[in-house]
């Protein structure tokens, strides 16, 4: 009965297959890993995203397989966006955007291209998808999305090219028709903070089941330390670091003494 | 073996960072400057942001010039009163210096300023020390006089209100233009990233007429406290500064000064003179480049802020 009113309705079903209470199918996610430590030889790191999909007595009746689209986003950052044209005969910043609140870090990772996932309009729904993220901008004291802005789309290149957002169709794989897998990639300068896991299970373009879970990038030991003071003691970290340059200088002239 | 820079945020390879420093403190010890100007443009390269490359290239600096320092302490040749007098300008000219940094960065024109800082200061004295040295080799090799200064000749500005005596360096001269100097050297230094020796040196011997006796000495201990005051402001204020990088420049560079200064003793004067002229001309123009040539991407990013 209700599939018969979700084909009809698509929107409908779409609803009533985000609650949980009312899904046939229930879906569970688990993260290798729930605390990344950034030590002094990190070098970016990967995690591994298992899940499964528990059917029921009225799921096991669907025919076409299931679609993963599990969504990692970082914690969010202020972004300024700048670009360059020629004035005088130099290049120089000429224009420039303030991105409020954007995710620091942001993967799409799929079982399939998102459009053949689902459709357009469910992804733009549903803000699946790179393109379908918002982007809030600061205008005037205002933060709001500008549609058709070009500097949105070149943010989201400028991060993709540092590998910080990521848009992998098929980088989740089916082990058995219903237990997943797939692999987090998190580069060398990632930002420290919590990090939110969205993973949603589609099936025939429509929405049956979604869940999270998180993780937090943490910088440890020295690493911390140092940020910390820089951040927190500034005046003090300055002294401090002036003083290991006279140490260092003065070893050096002690050491090289000639005379 | 990787290592993580926790302010510059990205992973480097600590071998790389330490070859840069033993090679830039290999010429600073070979022609008896910094080596800011060359250290700050590498930084850059090997994906350093400019401004921590600058910041943390002023704690390097501080470092080098202070052992070099004590070295010329030792053989008393040093003016204190001079090195004192150009600093009180000095510390202003950092506290500017760093101001206008700040602002600058809000305004997305840090980097560009960077640029065309570097393009003029390293091409305007690139290009007189290539003439200078050019010709005094001309001199020695085909034998021509050489042109003696005129003792007494003073400049207008020595005569300004406020003169001090500076005893060793036997001069006796207003203290405004030798405050103005100082301004400079701390203004340009905090915005460059460069200890400003390149530029200290000849304005104290063209300008101030300060004796080549005293001339190095002075200019490492003004160099040595104009970064260790602007190491100090960049930390409290931009919080750019990374010890960690710092570090291992320092240790290289003090190491590679030492091979340096030994190398300078085979070779003659002026042959060195053009030697750092060129190199000072190829590092202006490899930023005039940069400035002129269309960039390979337009747009950039950066981040000006996180949320917890």
């Amino acid at each position: 009965m209700r599939r018969a009113l979700a084909a009809a309705l698509p929107l409908a079903g779409l609803l009533a297959g985000a609650g949980p209470a009312a899904a046939a199918e229930r879906l569970i996610a688990a993260l290798s890993e729930h605390r990344v430590l950034i030590t002094s030889s990190y070098t970016g790191v990967q995690l591994m995203l298992f899940g499964s999909v528990e059917r029921d007595a009225g799921s096991q009746l669907r025919k076409g397989p299931y679609d993963i689209v599990a969504t990692v986003t970082g914690p969010h950052e202020t972004l300024r966006a700048r670009s360059k044209s020629r004035v005088l005969g130099i290049w120089m910043n000429t224009q420039a955007r303030t991105f409020v609140d954007v995710p620091a870090y942001l993967a799409v990772l799929a079982t399939a291209p998102l459009d053949v996932i689902t459709s357009a309009e469910n992804q733009r729904h549903l803000q699946v998808g790179l393109t379908h993220t918002p982007l809030p901008e600061l205008i005037h004291n205002d933060v709001g999305v500008v549609a058709n802005d070009p500097f949105q789309g070149e943010l989201i290149r400028l991060m993709r090219e540092r590998g910080l957002y990521s848009q992998e169709p098929h980088a989740v794989t089916f082990l058995t028709p219903t237990l997943f897998r797939a692999a987090i990639k998190l580069p060398a300068d990632v930002p420290t903070g919590h990090y939110r896991v969205d993973v949603k299970l589609f099936a025939e373009g429509n929405l049956l089941a979604r869940t999270d879970s998180t993780f937090d990038i943490v910088k440890v030991g020295f690493e911390q330390f140092v940020v910390n003071a820089a951040h927190q003691y500034g005046l003090l970290y300055g002294i401090a670091t002036a003083l290991m340059a006279l140490l260092t200088g003065w070893i050096a002239s002690v050491t090289f003494r000639r005379d | 073996m990787q290592i993580f820079l926790p302010i510059a945020d990205i992973p480097v390879n600590i071998f790389v960072v330490f070859a840069m420093g033993l090679a830039v403190g290999f010429i600073s010890g070979m022609f008896g400057v910094g080596g800011g100007f060359l250290m700050t443009p590498l930084l850059i390269f090997i994906g350093v942001q400019p401004a921590v490359a600058v910041a943390s290239v002023t704690t390097h600096v501080a470092a080098s010039s202070f052992s070099g320092a004590i070295a010329y302490w030792r053989r008393k040749a040093l003016d204190v009163t001079l090195a004192l007098t150009l600093l009180a300008g000095g510390v202003v000219g950092s506290v500017g210096g760093v101001a206008l940094f700040t602002w600058l960065r809000a305004l997305d024109q840090l980097d560009l300023m960077i640029g065309l800082s570097y393009v003029t200061m390293l091409g305007i004295v690139g290009a007189l020390m290539v003439g200078e040295s050019a010709r005094a080799i001309v001199r020695t090799h085909f034998g021509g006089p050489a042109i003696m200064r005129r003792p007494g000749s003073h400049a207008w500005f020595l005569g300004l209100p406020l003169k001090l005596r500076f005893k060793r360096s036997k001069i006796y001269a207003s203290a405004i233009p030798v405050l103005g100097i100082g301004f400079l050297i701390g203004f340009i230094g905090a915005i460059m990233g460069v200890g400003g020796g390149f530029l200290l040196v000849p304005m104290l011997i063209y300008l101030l007429r300060v004796p080549t006796a005293t001339v190095i000495g002075t200019s490492m201990v003004v160099i040595f406290l104009t970064m260790v005051s602007a190491t100090i402001l960049h930390a409290a204020t931009n919080h750019l500064v990374d010890a960690v990088l710092a570090l291992i420049l320092m240790v290289g560079g003090v190491i590679g000064a030492q091979f340096g200064a030994h190398a300078a003793q085979r070779i003659r004067g002026e042959w060195l003179r053009l030697m750092l002229g060129l190199l000072v001309l190829a590092v202006g123009l490899r930023f005039a480049f940069e400035l002129v040539l269309r960039p390979q991407d337009l747009y950039s990013i950066r981040v000006i802020g996180s949320v917890p």
